[in-house]
């Protein structure tokens, strides 16, 4: 038996959807940056001129060129006893550990809140409690219990990240299409194969949105915990900075904290687009 | 030979209004080869009719089974169709028709085959790799019943799966769905509002009224067998017989009932 032809409509519709790449997006996205751009040379030029007159004392606002130097020899030789890259390589770890840690408990939890009423229930409103409670305001507790070690600080950004991913996944898998359950389920599967090829798919949008604000959230908490309490890190590097009034140190290490928070949002937009493109 | 029986059988729905009776002592039998097409004005019990038989609910009286036993939950030898396509937006087009096939854990490479094979079968070659976004409306029919054909399911239970499509992509889909049924044998049961659709493929056609949702009339069309033993659609759709068939089920039930589409296409 021949396959089926397709008709008239279905054939202009293919005709449609498969256009050419599209290529306008490209300069318009450019033309979009443009007055960014601009904000951006603005200000150094604004910075160099401040400090460059000598309108600011350097003790306050170091020029540009400086803290360039500055970041360049924190480097290489170092500050407080570690280079810049051992630094952020301990911020970056506690965020690591904690990221991971939270992925591990707070999706499953997620799922399950959005699966289940009861349990739903019983987690919702401890969830909600805790969540609007800045995260350094229970730090001191946190300090209490586990000290000042590593512990407290990846605790701290786990506990800033958990709920926020937890809440995420839940109204995710709340939101789950009834209809494709069902279908799936007449396909034949199982109620673990419902959760592993429906449910978590259908959710992966809101769990990488959920990370996404979590994660600016949590960066930001940790910078702030190593600033009480740490002997490494970048949140460390510029609180002891401050202290030996070290300015152009304390700018570098201001910039070196948003331009990772910029590719860590960056970083899960990409995911976003490569593994939940389907979604927008 | 398998067979699916709805025995007796009455549905009610608590609502804030009260209880809304939306089946009232339904009995209908499917066999394999018999294409059975509920006929109803939109809120008769259609849909909760196939959500009996595919498991999805129970009844609150009467029973329904499958071989003699009673039903009690979806399962793969009851493949449905549905009317807003349920495919999964992140798999491809073969993945989705692969899917009954992950699920049974049959390896890769079995499965991109008989995913290949399957959609060559509705129209779809060329396409396996395409996104579901990608896809119109009738395409995306055309995979929902190659994935429901995947798991060489025992009854197809499909729900408007046409009401969405504009006429030729409807026509043609209409053909495609007797070449399987004449190709597998498989049991049909497929719920439409359009009496042409309804006479052209019921073996067994069966009209609900709403409120509650009753059978009010049963029909043997011979169209789907004439169309099976290699007459063309177009000439069986024109032919008087069909025209005053056609006609005849406007006028007794449907005459005020804007809802059903009754022109020919
Ligand atoms: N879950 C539910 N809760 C309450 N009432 C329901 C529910 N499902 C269906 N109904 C009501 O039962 C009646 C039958 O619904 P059903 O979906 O089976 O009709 P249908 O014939 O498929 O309609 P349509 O052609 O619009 O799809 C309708 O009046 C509907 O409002
Ligand atoms: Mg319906």
């Amino acid at each position: 038996m021949p396959p089926i032809e397709l008709s008239v409509a279905e054939e202009v519709a293919l005709q449609s959807g498969r256009p050419e790449p599209v290529r306008y997006r490209a300069p318009s996205a450019w033309r979009a940056r443009q007055p960014m751009l601009v904000t951006v040379l603005g200000l150094l030029a604004l910075w160099e001129l401040v400090s460059g007159f000598g309108v600011v004392s350097s003790l306050f606002l170091p020029a540009p060129q400086q803290v360039l130097t500055k970041l360049v020899e924190i480097a290489t030789t170092g500050f407080m006893d570690a280079t810049l890259w051992q630094h952020t390589a301990a911020s970056l770890q506690r965020v690591g550990i904690a990221v991971v840690a939270a992925l591990a408990t707070a999706v499953p939890l997620g799922v399950l809140i959005g699966l289940n009423r009861t349990a739903s229930a019983a987690v919702d409103p401890l969830i909600e409690f805790y969540r609007p409670v800045p995260p350094l305001a229970y730090l001191p507790l946190i300090v209490i219990w586990f000290g000042i070690g590593e512990v407290s600080k990846v605790l701290l950004i786990y506990l800033a990240i958990f709920a926020p991913l937890v809440l995420a996944t839940g109204s995710g898998v709340r939101r789950v299409d009834k209809t494709r359950v069902l279908a799936a389920r007449s396909l034949g599967a199982s109620r673990w194969q419902l959760v592993r090829h429906v449910v978590l798919p259908s959710t992966l949008p809101d769990i990488l949105t959920g990370l996404r604000i979590a994660l600016g959230v949590g960066w930001s908490t940790l910078v702030a915990a190593e600033l009480i309490a740490a002997q490494r890190g970048l949140g460390f590097m510029v609180q002891s900075a401050s202290q030996f009034l070290v300015t152009d140190v304390v700018i570098a290490g201001i910039l070196v904290i948003a331009a990772i928070a910029l590719l860590l949002e960056l970083s899960i937009r990409y995911l976003e687009r490569r593994y939940a493109g389907w979604a927008h | 030979m398998a067979r699916l029986s709805v025995d007796n059988v009455s549905v009610h729905y608590p609502t804030p209004r009260g209880l809304v009776h939306a089946l009232d002592k339904v009995s209908l039998e499917i066999a394999s080869g018999d294409i059975v097409v509920a006929l109803g004005a939109s809120g008769c019990g259609k849909s909760t009719l196939l959500g009996l038989m595919a498991g999805f609910q129970r009844p609150d009286a009467g029973r329904v089974t499958l071989g003699g036993a009673t039903i009690t939950g979806p399962g793969a030898d009851r493949g449905v169709v549905f009317q807003d396509d349920a495919l999964m937006p992140w798999l491809s087009a073969a993945e989705n028709v692969a899917f009954g096939l992950t699920l049974q854990k049959v390896g890769r490479s079995e499965r991109r085959e008989r995913a290949e094979a399957l959609m060559c079968r509705v129209g779809l070659a060329g396409f396996e790799d395409h996104r579901i976004g990608e896809l119109s409306g009738g395409m995306r029919q055309r995979l929902g019943l190659a994935r429901a054909l995947a798991n060489r399911p025992d009854f197809l239970l499909m729900d408007e799966p046409l009401g969405a499509l504009d006429a030729l992509t409807r026509e043609r889909i209409q053909s495609l769905i007797l070449d399987i049924w004449r190709d597998t044998g498989t049991g049909i049961f497929l719920i439409t509002h359009s009496i042409e659709e309804a006479l052209f493929l019921a073996t067994e056609l069966v009209i609900l009224s709403p409120r509650p949702g009753r059978i009010v009339r049963r029909l043997q069309p011979g169209f789907a067998r004439r169309y099976a033993a290699g007459e063309s659609a177009r000439s069986i759709k024109a032919d008087p017989e069909f025209i005053r068939a056609r006609e005849d089920i406007l006028n007794a039930h449907f005459a005020h009932d804007e809802e059903i589409e009754h022109a020919a296409h």
